[in-house]
């Protein structure tokens, strides 16, 4: 036991030491100063002039969405057509089918929009060249695009008054050439060097000591899992993700992996104070961020260490906690470490199955996913936060009797309204999607479906209601975890995911984009007696208290039909 | 707006270049230098790999120790959990079956000696390992089948048994059995 609490506390202390010098670095890095990786210059300026970009062109608020929204939308296009057919092209050593519709709709826009929900299995449902050129593509630019939406964001309140955010191009390439692609080249190679797959080799096969003949899938997963977690996307080389032993086969590796998916979004965070020169403010919102992070672990750690009561009963002896869906190298307290980590921050990558654990992670898992701010992806995390911070300080202005500001711009109807309304749109998704899919299953039972929706759950009772309940909050997250129970493969989940998964995505950074293009325009209020400081503790704790109210009042209805009265029906 | 799109198109190329063709060819060679050249570790006996040091399979005869249930049966080409809820009557059914057939072979074994990882199944249905303790609790029978002395089979467990400075101890079933069997030689 002791070792494990080690391994968790190691890897906690690793993920900080170099989440702080890496926030300060993007901060100095995306606001163009000298940094030591400038000798990349050359290659930037080589992809930008293959691509036609003139990388300093300042853009407002309009012309950087509809660069970002460009490029989405001519990978949704083009990757939708590659899926569909990529049993006619090459590189397909397993002789894998291409994608049916709906599989395809569903898969580019889980893709595009770094959820990376997979309605299929990596071994079976994608070819080498669909994985490499699609799918990992896809992990490295769809976390750029959140980054460089992040920096469009910091760029507006860097300035007392500006209508530039900066050049969409510009920070998007540079997110990859100088931050995911060099890291990823480096945990790619340390995952390689510990056991993960990483050659072009089709399946293997080989007789077991015990007679039998064995079939193994095998490939390059390496390359992909380093991006998968930093890039917090989440989608697995193999089918069961990293509990697969060829994609995480050691503790230490499962360390790497864990670490890999922190350190980005926990930097984004700083390198907002940094950029916006109120060094303390970030600080204050990483101190918010962290308080969360703990109240999701701790009792997550702990349901999950006490084991099931159902296997105690029976005389079954847990020592380490719940096993089921686990694997013996990684137990059970770094997988609840895990599992908080991948839904807070919207990874999506397991390293155990979801499905299995005990009723109250699943609460906790599916409340981080929710709240989808502490941390968050890489880079929509702050822009989900932002969207807190202009609630928390619109009511605070209530309660002190003043005109609400945010760092020297007044606040006004236009921006709250934005604000109130991306609020609402993710409990509309989650509520409404889970109603439709539990109205289905009991009055459609045997809809001519490729599964029967009285056959889309695995478990019976409020089980299986949190099954559903979990895609739908997956997919809005944009998170990419499952009760993998579920038989989502079918024309419904695949179209009602795709249009919850579009729209979790491109709304929450379009409204804090908008906000502060329209924020940063106003006249700048300089600081006085009478302003509303936002970089104190007092304030960072009114964001909490609004993030759990909010929270709480959209979410408890849901959690108490599902998890919670599993729960309370073990006791 | 057309501008957006040609740039969108032509950057589209050159990334798919430096990411999909170059980055990945290239972490490819590099592996091919690591111990498993970048394939996976294989265990080889006799000139003949007989499995992956790191994917577990499907142990069920008795002079051999066995490795966790299998929501695929050790079918490597595929991966899964069982993606059973915790309180899932036909899955705790199943439990108890586990316990029933561990009791059977091993008539020895109190229901308390049983750790959860022999009853449950795995998260990849691949797990390679058993705690230690999985292991305790097969010496006896393993030891009965193959006409050796229990402190002998105990050594040998001991021996692969993994103490790790991160994680849990573990003993890869694989390993341990390619032990077993060059013992009897």
């Amino acid at each position: 036991m002791n070792s494990e609490i080690l391994g968790v506390v190691a890897s906690f202390l690793i993920t900080l030491l170099i989440a702080i010098p890496l926030g300060k670095y993007l901060a100095k890095m995306f606001a163009g100063e000298h940094v030591w990786t400038d000798f990349l210059k050359p290659l930037e300026n080589g992809l930008f002039k293959l691509a036609g970009i003139r990388p300093g062109e300042p853009m407002d608020w309009k012309q950087f969405l509809k660069a970002m929204l460009t490029i989405n939308l001519l990978w949704l296009v083009y990757g939708f057509f590659v899926l569909m057919y990529q049993d006619k092209l090459p590189f397909n050593p397993d002789g894998n089918p291409g994608m049916t519709a709906d599989l395809a709709f569903n898969t580019i826009i889980s893709f595009v929009v770094n959820c990376d929900l997979q309605h299929y299995s990596g071994e079976s449902g994608l070819t080498y060249l669909t994985q490499q050129i699609i799918i990992m593509f896809l992990m490295f630019t769809s976390a750029a695009t959140g980054i460089a939406a992040a920096v469009g964001l910091f760029k507006a309140f860097r300035d007392k008054t500006t209508t530039n955010l900066g050049n969409f191009w510009e920070f998007f390439v540079k997110a990859i050439t100088r931050l995911l692609l060099p890291l990823s080249f480096v945990v790619a190679i340390v995952l390689a060097f510990n056991g993960t797959t990483a050659s072009y080799e089709g399946k293997d096969q080989f007789i077991s000591l015990q007679g039998d003949t064995v079939n193994v899938s095998r490939g390059p997963a390496a390359q992909m899992i380093a991006i998968k977690h930093l890039g917090t996307n989440g989608g697995g080389w193999y089918g069961v993700n990293s509990a697969h032993p060829l994609e995480n086969p050691s503790y230490v590796t499962n360390m790497v992996e864990i670490i890999s998916q922190m350190i980005i979004p926990m930097a984004m965070i700083l390198a907002f104070g940094y950029f916006i020169r109120r060094k303390k403010l970030g600080w204050v919102i990483f101190g918010v961020m962290t308080v969360g992070m703990f109240m999701l672990m701790i009792p997550t750690i702990s349901s999950e260490l006490s084991g099931n009561s159902n296997l105690t009963k029976m005389g079954i002896t847990q020592a380490t906690g719940a096993m089921e869906g686990k694997e013996v190298r990684i137990g059970p307290l770094a997988t609840g470490y895990w599992s908080t980590l991948t839904t807070i921050v919207s990874t999506g990558s397991v390293n155990g199955m979801h499905d299995s654990t005990m009723p109250l992670t699943g609460a906790w898992q599916l409340l981080g996913m929710m709240i989808n701010g502490f941390f968050g992806g890489c880079g929509v995390g702050i822009l989900n936060y932002f969207i807190y911070l202009i609630i928390a300080v619109f009511i605070s202005g209530l309660m002190v009797g003043r005109t609400p500001e945010f760092l020297g711009h007044k606040v006004e109807a236009r921006e709250v309204k934005i604000a109130a309304l991306i609020t609402l749109l993710s409990p509309f998704l989650i509520m409404a999607g889970t109603a439709i899919a539990a109205y289905l299953f009991n009055n459609y039972g045997d809809a001519d479906w490729a599964v029967k929706p009285a056959n889309w759950l695995n478990n019976p009772g409020h089980h299986g209601f949190s099954e559903m309940l979990y895609e739908f909050t997956s997919a809005n997250a944009n998170n990419g975890s499952g009760f993998e129970g579920l038989g989502d493969n079918n024309i419904f989940w695949n179209v009602a995911t795709g249009f919850v998964l579009i729209l979790g995505r491109f709304l929450p950074i379009i409204g804090p984009l908008a906000i502060a293009g329209l924020l940063a325009k106003k006249k700048y209020i300089p600081e006085s007696a009478g302003t509303l400081k936002i970089d104190t503790v007092t304030f960072g704790l009114m964001t909490l208290a609004v993030i759990l109210v909010l929270n709480a009042l959209s979410y408890f209805p849901a959690l108490a039909l599902g998890p919670i009265a599993e729960y309370f029906s073990m006791k | 707006m057309k501008k957006y799109i040609i740039q969108s198109i032509r950057l589209t190329v050159v990334l798919t270049v430096l990411l999909c063709v170059i980055y990945p060819l290239l972490v490819a060679f590099v592996s091919k230098f690591s111990a498993g050249k970048g394939n996976g570790e294989t265990i080889t006996v006799n000139g003949k790999v007989v499995g992956y040091a790191n994917v577990g399979q499907k142990f069920d005869q008795p002079q051999y120790f066995w490795g966790r249930p299998s929501a695929v049966d050790y079918n490597a080409a595929g991966s899964a959990g069982s993606n059973k809820g915790p309180t899932n009557p036909d899955y705790l059914k199943q439990v108890s079956d586990r316990v029933d057939t561990l009791l059977k072979y091993h008539p020895y074994l109190k229901k308390g000696d049983i750790p959860a990882d022999m009853v449950t199944a795995s998260g990849s249905g691949l797990d390679p390992d058993i705690s230690p303790e999985g292991a305790a609790i097969q010496i006896k029978r393993v030891a009965q089948n193959r006409g050796l002395n229990a402190e002998q089979v105990n050594q040998l467990v001991n021996q692969h048994t993994e103490k790790h400075l991160f994680g849990p101890a573990t003993v890869n079933v694989l390993k341990l059995n390619v032990a077993l069997d060059q013992l009897r030689k």
